[in-house]
């Protein structure tokens, strides 16, 4: 790895494999956040990491093997200059690109809105870039953000 | 985590969510409000302790102000700048009561 900043000694590795299901949604949160620490990611940033990421594993969750299970792999990398993190979601689930999706209308009145819908268009508002590829049968998904590295 | 206080007096309903209003705990606070709303014409939501939200804690929000809207009034207070932000990206600043 080239990258300027090296994970801290202990931190976790850079990429885990869980069951896609909404009950490792944790697993999957924790172990960005703990990535995220370790690089002196600001708590705001964080956040909006969690809060794509939350989006996009639960659409894997929920729609990548319906109705038969499968896996996720979330890779974390914090790297470069400006520092930025990229999470990638892999799934060999059916072929879906969530940004694709036309986004809601965020002017309309409350009884006009409809429910839900939120998700990618959130997790394109928060990230500096969100890409999407079907490679060799798998979903790939990146997310990426820059910042400015906390003083400890 | 999510944990839910509430104090019901007169139709008026005060519910203050605490923790992550994630995918896996917001249907915690929607039944919760199903509960509480139907006698309600008063909702207040103190989002004090809030520390996150996510599409589905959104989800419930906009529900329940539709709702709402049908036989009362409702209210967010103690807003913090983050979670401020989420709702200005979605428009939520301007179908719902922030003070």
């Amino acid at each position: 790895m080239s990258s300027d900043i090296q994970p801290a000694p202990g931190s976790p590795a850079d990429e885990i494999t869980v069951e896609a299901n909404g009950d490792n949604l944790h697993a999957v949160i924790d172990f960005i956040d703990a990535h995220l620490e370790a690089s002196g990611c600001p708590p705001k940033t964080r956040m909006h990491m969690d809060l794509a990421a939350e989006e996009i594993f639960v659409n894997i969750a929920n729609y990548a093997y319906a109705p038969d299970k499968g896996n996720a792999t979330v890779r974390a990398e914090v790297s470069g200059d400006p520092v930025t993190v990229t999470i990638t979601f892999i799934d060999s689930g059916v072929p879906f690109d969530p940004l694709k999706k036309a986004d809601p209308d965020t002017t309309l009145s409350a009884d006009e809105r409809a429910i839900g819908g939120l998700g990618v268009f959130l997790t394109k508002k928060l990230m500096d870039d969100v890409s999407y590829e079907y490679r060799d049968g798998q979903n790939i998904l990146s997310i990426k953000k820059a910042f400015e590295v906390e003083s400890r | 985590m999510l944990t839910i206080n509430k104090t019901i007096e007169n139709g008026k309903a005060v519910v203050n969510p605490q923790g992550r209003l994630d995918t896996t705990t917001a249907p915690e606070l929607e039944s919760a409000l199903k509960e509480i709303i139907p006698g309600t014409s008063e909702l207040v939501l103190d989002l004090e302790g809030l520390e996150y939200i996510s599409s589905a804690g959104l989800r419930v929000l906009l529900s329940a102000q539709k709702a709402m809207n049908k036989q009362g009034s409702m209210k967010l207070c103690h807003v913090n700048d983050t979670i401020t932000e989420i709702f200005d990206v979605t428009g939520f600043s301007d179908i719902l009561t922030i003070e």
